[in-house]
């Protein structure tokens, strides 16, 4: 009788409890809903959408009323011409930004890091951030103008030294090397941040020592700094093998012309002459997909040599 | 032996500071020279002669434009633009940033939810998925459509939470104690101790609105609905598009326009458009370190 009766409390309880718990979290779950939606209708709705990909698609019918072509489109899209053109300048252009983007700003941190002045570290930081924050579509109206082989200053330039003036973004030789420049011309700076922050980080002691045992500015430099930002420098170059279809749409797509399209052509930019210019819906999301995917295979990838060999997690 | 030493260090340190001192230059000249051009008569800039220094100096280029009514209408698309989404976005990263910052044995559905956004910056749908979603949500030609489909923006929101997290406990405890709920807690205790990581995340959201210009070209059909950067993209291509209506030019207008060119109009446009960045970049160098490692990773 008496067990019984305290078997039943203990079940009042537990229910009790879990009310307490749910009532206490429910304003957890009731913050989450806005940017929940959010994201439900635009990020995981757009995923449902690349269903068009495997479609014939016709936005007046919609995704349920469209017809279903299986792999017809990736077949179509892999026939094209271009298409292993254009895979090959994305690699190529990719993949020359994430080597110049990763010794650009170690290199120039070593450098800035050898001064003692913070007067003169600053200023010269205060400098090499600025390209960082502007867009693409600034950069490409300013360079547009310096590299003008009319009337250009850099080709003005060029011209005082007798060499003949260059077009550096009508050239398809040029083009992709102007990309790759200006690029990393404008991230190296920024991207320096994150050295310096890991060379602040070494233990001043070891210099001490090192120069104790006779060691100069080079051998330091070569047996405590850079082995003290090793682990920086790896990380950094794991999480950018995310981006080794990311050709950069943004500075490509407002500097390029159709005279170059042969070496300066890119997948997110044939992606939007194919879609939004030729509305060939299906065919541009196929393209999309198969960018998507990829860089889905290289960000986990990377992430995990980044949590393996950095210790690096992202929540 | 140590006076050779020194010298050769001395040396080193001279042609470091002149070779970083040119990378340095290297970042802003072209800021020199497009100020240079702004501020340069039209005859000086067709001859090709601007530097660093403005020849023939007049800010007619800068009369001309305030005159524009399509680049004052942009400029106004983009402070709305700014002045909404930064708005949302500050409150979504904090509204989401809290209760994911807690434990799983405080919010059980903590792992859950953490996936949910997280799985949105690993895999991209593409450009036309995304079109037709804020097609079919009716958001076309709205400014809505350049606010909601980021409304939260992932990373930011990591960059909080993880922040979060690294509070101590002793504070939540305190404030449950003394009978704080959710919402108490989060304004009273936790946002008044991250100002530094929410300015962060603010600026982070002000440099993207301010310089995003794909969107307004996808999702606004009419040119008066473009932001800024939008706008600026029309006449950086086709320097001529500005000049396009000046027959119906009032007479002080027309007297302007004898004396720019496409180059000085565009010169002048484009620097009033880094405006804004210049005046947060003190804050921008010195709170953007803060989320670098966070902002780096790319989906």
């Amino acid at each position: 009788m008496n067990t019984k009766k305290i078997a039943n409390h203990k079940k009042t309880f537990a229910r009790q409890g879990k009310v307490d718990r749910a009532l206490r979290e429910l304003p957890l779950h009731l913050m989450l809903l806005p940017s929940l939606l959010l994201v439900l209708i635009y990020s995981y709705g757009s995923m449902a959408g690349v269903g068009i990909a495997f479609q014939n698609f016709v936005p007046t019918k919609g995704l349920f009323d469209s017809e279903w072509v299986g792999m017809a489109n990736f077949k179509t899209l892999f026939s094209l011409p271009d298409m292993w053109q254009v895979i090959s300048n994305t690699l190529f252009i990719s993949i020359s930004k994430m080597i110049g983007g990763v010794i650009a700003p170690v290199v120039f941190a070593l450098l800035l890091n050898e001064f003692r002045s913070s007067a003169i570290r600053r200023s010269l930081q205060t400098m090499v951030y600025l390209p960082n924050f502007l867009s693409w579509v600034i950069l490409a109206g300013i360079f547009i103008d310096l590299l003008s082989p009319s009337n250009g200053i850099v080709n003005a330039g060029l011209k005082a030294f007798g060499i003949e003036p260059i077009f550096f973004l009508g050239d398809k030789k040029w083009f992709p090397i102007t990309m790759i420049v200006t690029d990393i011309w404008k991230g190296f700076g920024f991207g320096s941040v994150i050295y310096l922050a890991a060379l602040t980080g070494i233990d001043p002691s070891l210099y001490e020592s090192a120069v104790i045992d006779g060691a100069n500015r080079w051998k330091q430099t070569l047996h405590i700094t850079l082995p003290g930002i090793t682990s920086t420098i790896i990380l950094m170059t794991v999480l950018s093998m995310a981006n080794v279809l990311n050709g950069g749409f943004d500075q490509i797509y407002n500097m390029y012309n159709p005279s170059v399209y042969a070496t300066g052509d890119i997948l997110d930019t044939m992606v939007y002459r194919l879609g939004i210019e030729q509305v060939q819906y299906s065919l541009a999301t196929a393209a999309g997909l198969f960018k998507s995917v990829v860089s889905l295979v290289f960000i986990l990838a990377s992430y995990y040599l980044a949590g393996k060999f950095a210790g690096y997690r992202i929540f | 032996m140590n006076i050779k030493a020194s010298l050769s260090r001395k040396a080193f340190l001279a042609i470091n500071f002149i070779v970083l001192s040119i990378l340095a230059l290297l970042c802003v000249l072209p800021f020199v020279n497009l100020l240079a051009i702004s501020f340069s008569s039209k005859e000086a800039v067709t001859s090709g002669k601007v530097g660093f220094l403005p020849i023939g100096f007049t800010a007619s280029s800068y009369s001309f434009i305030m005159h524009s009514p399509a680049f004052l209408k942009s400029m106004g698309v983009s402070i709305a633009r700014v002045a909404l989404g930064v708005s949302v976005n500050l409150l979504l990263v904090i509204l989401t940033a809290y209760p994911l910052s807690k434990s799983t044995r405080q919010f059980r559905a903590r792992t859950f939810y953490s996936w949910v956004y997280v799985l949105t910056i690993l895999f991209s749908a593409g450009l036309i998925p995304s079109y037709m979603v804020v097609r079919y949500t009716g958001l076309l030609d709205s400014i809505w459509a350049l606010v909601l489909p980021g409304g939260l923006p992932v990373f930011n929101m990591l960059v909080v939470m993880n922040y979060f997290r690294s509070l101590p406990p002793e504070l939540e405890e305190a404030a449950y104690i003394d009978g704080a709920g959710h919402i108490s807690t989060l304004v009273k205790i936790f946002l008044p101790v991250s100002t530094p990581t929410i300015a962060t995340v603010t600026l982070f959201s002000f440099v993207f609105h301010w310089n995003s210009w794909f969107d307004g070209m996808i999702y606004m059909r009419m040119v008066d609905h473009y932001p800024l950067q939008t706008y600026l993209r029309t006449v950086v291509i086709n320097p001529e598009a500005f000049f396009r209506n000046t027959s119906n030019l009032n007479s002080d207008l027309q007297i302007l326009l004898g004396l720019v060119s496409a180059r000085t109009t565009n010169a002048a446009q484009l620097f009033l458009a880094t405006v804004p960045i210049l005046m947060v970049y003190p804050f921008l160098q010195k709170y953007f370190t803060t989320g670098l490692v966070m902002g780096s990773v790319k989906g």
